[in-house]
């Protein structure tokens, strides 16, 4: 008989469910599976309603993130081999609303992530006559590190200020604010110190850390929101002793 | 009020980190294992004594004691405050353990300040 590997899987049908519980799925055990692989083996051959996001399986998209026993990953990087004998747990990212089985809901994500005005804002637009904003490879690399995430929420799913003040802003959103105030092309670093400088922006982090380990894409969020208190406290330290010199 | 104290609570914390990752390692290497252990020929009391003499060392040992025992109570406050969620007793947590730090402070001040 092959090989098979057991899989713990939240399942919350809200319609029928009041809580949600683990359902356990025996799924051939291949060396190069991943926990996707698995799951969408449950949904094509066991379970056809079993619901979970993923898209692109090469850890691009930031879809299939999920907990794999206990630990925030992409259910894509995830391989069967490294969590034998199993069972493995598959549980929707922690500390986001459950929407279905699997599936989270985002909403309040994506509200932190517009709040930090993540685009580039200039005080005057050249015309498009004048070419592009040019950027030289130095001023790319001073951003380019944070411009890797993929919005996979494992960040969020990591971090237990996140779990204790709902407010937070939250590490991938600073990282990206953070992005965008190392960009040469931007101008609105300012405002998105204001944005960001109280306890639901980067005074909330008190530097845990764990954003940075589970980050799929080595962004270090942990080390963007560190950059940003710097900036944050200079201003501070600025506005106390040059009160007239920095509005 | 402690929105706006954050920044500068945030500053001493983060340069007592900075002294106790560089230089309390220099001071637990000479004075844990070298002197102890014979690595090192250890200075005589009478040569210690005359070093903190020097306004200098006197500043650098008011600066060693001082800063990483505020970046102490930021971590701790935030140890009592997130880690056992004592939301209740926020601004009392806030209170000594900056208290505390303050009061090591002047201690090392006084202590410094006075030393013959």
């Amino acid at each position: 008989m092959p090989p098979t590997i057991a899989l713990d899987v939240i399942r919350y049908r809200p319609e029928r469910n009041e809580e949600p519980s683990f359902q356990t799925y025996e799924v051939p055990f291949r060396d190069d599976w991943v926990v996707l692989d698995a799951l969408n083996y449950i949904k094509d051959w066991l379970d056809g309603s079993l619901s979970f996001r993923w898209s692109c399986r090469m850890g691009v998209c930031g879809s299939c993130g999920m907990m794999v026993n206990g630990q925030p990953k992409l259910t894509c990087a995830a391989y069967l081999s490294d969590h034998q004998p199993g069972p493995i747990r598959v549980e929707p990212l922690n500390y986001f609303p459950i929407v279905r089985d699997l599936v989270v809901d985002i909403t309040e994500f994506l509200r932190k992530l517009t709040k930090v005005k993540p685009w580039i804002i200039r005080d005057q637009v050249w015309p498009v006559e004048e070419g592009e904003y040019r950027q030289t490879p130095a001023q790319l690399d001073t951003y380019r590190q944070f411009s890797q995430c993929i919005n996979c929420m494992l960040c969020y799913a990591a971090c237990p200020i996140v779990g204790l003040e709902p407010e937070f802003v939250g590490p991938a959103a600073i990282a990206l604010a953070q992005r965008y105030n190392l960009d040469s092309r931007d101008e609105a670093a300012k405002q998105r110190l204001k944005i960001l400088s109280d306890h639901a922006g980067i005074w909330g982090c008190t530097f845990v850390g764990e954003c940075t380990q589970v980050c799929p894409k080595h962004v270090d969020p942990a080390g963007a929101i560190q950059q940003f208190k710097l900036t944050g406290a200079l201003d501070a330290l600025k506005s106390l002793l040059l009160p007239w010199g920095t509005r | 009020m402690t929105e706006r104290l954050t920044p500068f609570l945030w500053i001493l914390f983060s340069l007592g980190g900075t002294i106790a990752a560089f230089l309390f390692p220099v001071h637990l290497f000479l004075g844990g294992l070298a002197f102890p252990l014979g690595w090192l020929d250890a200075p005589s009391y009478e040569a210690l004594r005359g070093l903190v003499q020097h306004p200098v060392v006197r500043l650098y040992l008011f600066v060693v004691i001082s800063l990483p025992l505020f970046h102490w109570a930021h971590r701790f406050r935030y140890t009592l405050y997130d880690g056992l969620q004592l939301y209740h007793l926020t601004v009392l947590i806030a209170v000594l353990c900056y208290g505390a730090a303050l009061v090591g402070t002047a201690v090392a001040a006084y202590t410094l300040w006075n030393l013959a």
